[in-house]
């Protein structure tokens, strides 16, 4: 299958490019920009005039929700919601259940997504076995197995003995370590930010100091070990603040943030609304500020759906009963579209947070544009507006705080390896 | 969010009561007005009006509850209504029925209004919003949120004894973290206009941004009850007087306990309120609970007419 598409306006935050131009497509690969390569035959044209052409979308977090929460959603629900929201890459956490602590569940995760020819999955693998954090799991052999690092997910990892170890055995082979800083005391029954929304309403308090308290731990150990960490979801203000410091010092540490964490705050719960119980919890309007500010001036690396569907059953129970997580793969696109209006970024600097910046962290050949990569792209309409429907969403997951949010943005081929996997 | 009130109907008439939070000042005083003229009922030989003959009331407790419950139970019935008890903490949530279809389920049986009691906050308004529309839900605690009936019989209490609220002073001492009832009586107070409220207590035990609710925080019994005219104290949970929290409920007592000589520090005609059961030694010293200061007693009374005030308004016969 060749392709050209066609006077787009193609941007590869990585490479700098931003020009209106054709790009051809042969064999799975990007095999020219601007003029076709010879002999170049095009099976199909996408007319892309007044579109952006962008490497796909790599999502560094996204619940496939297999094996073992079927009901909530499966792969083929989950993949077609991620092509649907331009992503043709994503990391998947190993809070599965069982959790992703064998080689064996790995290798059918992976063969199940390849199956499907859509997006590349990337899985992590668990830490420590079962997520329970006493006992570090087979990292060499769960590598081999398909996984891209190692993490604890949501799950805390109460004894720092172990972290230690856990990133100690990591740094040996050079595997990455992802963490989500989180005291396992600190808020422990928590539901809600510990601030002004939760006091009223009445809501277990999670306080901003169970995130800061646990990024010290992990970026002392970081100082200590060497190891290659990659701190996921990153909500308070202060959390930010340190992030930035330890990289001006030069510790080696990656950061993202969720879209949701961009866009929302403890306002947003209202009268109890469920579809807002998140982990991390929606912090305050200041720490949505300084998170904003954080992935601008670039010390938060990506930013990440966290997509997390849940079943109407786990959501239609009181606030604090409720499974926490919202859908987001397809909304990833719109909401840094969103984001870079607000804060005025300009369109391949806002990209970059959700293709080149995950890209480089995942050390995949994704996110970018240039002859020769696979021909991951995602092309969309900036102009388009559309509202946000929990019904209309591919995903098995309606679970979205964003539900009825004017969005600008669509898209309207996403190719993964040459294929138009989704056209919209 | 802003404009929607889940509590109002279209025409901003009170369809559920779920928080004072965001209730009309109006509301709040029409509830006790309508309240004073219920309060002769329970006085007469036969205390029954018939405003709600028909109607048929579910109490429904996720949460046990016998003095609150037993309350709403007598309001209902001096109004005529029908009153089925449920505690349903001990059936079909043990079978693993969800909170929704249970409601569902009583719906179906002909509910006019749900009295409603949970263990988790928001769990009344989760219900308000998925019952049908002619069925009215009253939150009867719900977590640490909210308690409005109660927040409400105290704002009776304080209109029965000090007439005006606009020149009180107001301590609430004690556990306001876990309490639903210190919220409700903190937006009552706000809403009545009561120009000062202070909370006082051990900083383990307030909210961390308790002073957003428009209170002033003080550590100090001493210094919060000086000049104050209405004292009102909180239960503590049993659970919380040892731990993390406090280390024992003797110096919980020593420094939060309401004595003569604290209560020294209010004015000579303040009163002396606890939405109860008290945990007399702990937080109030008996010679306080049963003096010439306290009110404890006829708030018990004053909740049976607030309840019936609130049954009635939401029934649309007041």
């Amino acid at each position: 299958m060749k392709i050209q598409i066609r006077g787009g306006r193609v941007v590869d935050p990585g490479s700098g490019l931003d020009r209106v131009q054709d790009i051809f497509v042969a064999a799975g690969k990007v095999t020219g920009l601007g003029g076709a390569p010879s002999g170049f035959h095009a099976n199909r044209v996408i007319e892309a005039a007044g579109l952006i052409v962008c490497p796909g979308l790599v999502d560094l977090s996204a619940r496939l929700r297999e094996p073992g929460y079927e009901y909530k959603a499966t792969l083929e629900s989950e993949m077609a919601a991620a092509v649907a929201g331009g992503v043709t890459s994503l990391v998947c956490p190993p809070d599965t259940e069982p959790p992703l602590d064998e080689p064996g569940l790995v290798e059918m995760l992976k063969h199940r997504a390849r199956s499907l020819n859509q997006a590349h999955v990337y899985p992590l693998g668990a830490l420590t076995q079962g997520l329970k954090g006493e006992r570090i799991t087979e990292m060499a052999e769960l590598l081999d197995a398909g996984c891209i690092a190692f993490s604890q997910a949501d799950a805390p990892l109460i004894d720092n003995q172990v972290l230690l170890r856990a990133m100690q055995y990591a740094s040996t082979f050079g595997y990455p370590v992802w963490l989500r800083p989180r005291d396992a005391s600190l808020g422990r029954d928590g539901v809600a930010h510990d601030g002004q929304v939760a006091t009223r309403l009445g809501l277990a308090p999670i306080p901003a100091i169970a995130e800061t308290v646990a990024l010290s731990t992990i970026l002392l150990l970081v100082r200590e070990t060497g190891a290659k960490v990659h701190l996921c979801r990153l909500s308070t203000a202060d959390g930010v603040d340190m992030v930035r410091q330890a990289k001006s010092l030069g510790i080696n540490v990656t950061c993202d943030v969720s879209a949701n964490q961009v866009h929302l705050s403890e306002m947003d719960i209202g009268y109890f609304d469920s579809n807002c119980h998140l982990v991390p919890p929606l912090r305050s309007l200041r720490d949505r500020e300084a998170v904003r500010r954080g992935v601008q001036d670039g010390t938060v690396d990506a930013i990440c759906s966290d997509h997390t569907p849940v079943d109407e059953d786990a959501k239609q129970l009181p606030f604090g009963e409720s499974e926490a997580g919202a859908t987001g793969l397809e909304l990833l696109l719109a909401l840094t579209l969103k984001w870079a209006a607000e804060a005025k970024i300009p369109l391949p600097a806002a990209l970059a947070k959700v293709t080149s910046g995950p890209a480089k962290i995942l050390d995949i050949g994704a996110g970018a544009l240039s002859p020769g990569v696979n021909a991951d792209l995602c092309v969309f309409d900036p102009q388009a507006r559309w509202k946000v429907e929990p019904a209309a969403l591919k995903s098995q997951g309606k679970n979205t705080p964003f539900a009825g949010y004017d969005m600008l943005g669509k898209v309207r081929f996403t190719l993964v390896q040459g294929q138009v996997v989704y056209e919209g | 969010m802003t404009g929607y009130n889940p509590q109002l109907d279209a025409n901003g008439k009170l369809q559920h009561l779920l928080t004072i939070e965001g209730l009309p000042r109006e509301i709040v005083l029409h509830i006790l007005d309508t309240a004073h003229s219920f309060l002769s009922v329970g006085e007469r030989e036969i205390k029954k009006v018939p405003l709600l003959r028909g109607k048929a009331i579910f109490n429904l407790f996720f949460e046990a509850s016998t003095r609150t419950r037993t309350t709403f139970e007598i309001a209902a019935k001096r109004l005529s209504a029908d009153v089925i008890n449920l505690n349903v903490g001990t059936s079909s949530q043990s079978k693993g029925e969800t909170l929704l279809d249970t409601v569902a389920n009583l719906s179906a049986m002909h509910a006019d209004m749900f009295v409603v009691r949970h263990s988790q906050s928001g769990a009344a308004h989760l219900i308000a919003r998925h019952v049908a529309p002619y069925i009215h839900v009253i939150n009867a605690g719900d977590g640490r949120h909210a308690h409005p009936t109660q927040g409400l019989l105290d704002m009776f209490t304080i209109r029965h004894y000090k007439k005006e609220f606009t020149t009180l002073r107001v301590a609430i001492v004690g556990d306001v973290l876990h309490s639903r009832v210190a919220r409700s009586q903190i937006h009552a107070l706000t809403t009545l206009g009561v120009p000062e409220v202070r909370v006082i207590g051990p900083r383990t035990l307030l909210p961390s941004n308790v002073a957003e609710l428009g209170v002033h925080v003080y550590h100090d019994m001493a210094a919060g009850l000086r000049d104050v005219d209405v004292v009102i104290m909180l239960r503590l949970q049993n659970e919380r007087m040892n731990g993390a929290l406090l280390p024992s409920a003797q110096e919980f007592f020593k420094y939060y306990g309401l004595t003569p000589e604290k209560l020294g520090n209010a004015k000579p005609d303040a009163i002396v309120m606890h939405p109860g059961p008290m945990n007399r030694g702990i937080e109030i010293e008996s010679s306080v609970a049963d003096g010439r200061q306290s009110v404890i007693l006829p708030q018990v009374t004053f909740g049976i007419a607030v309840r019936m005030a609130v049954m009635s308004i939401l029934a649309g016969n007041a």
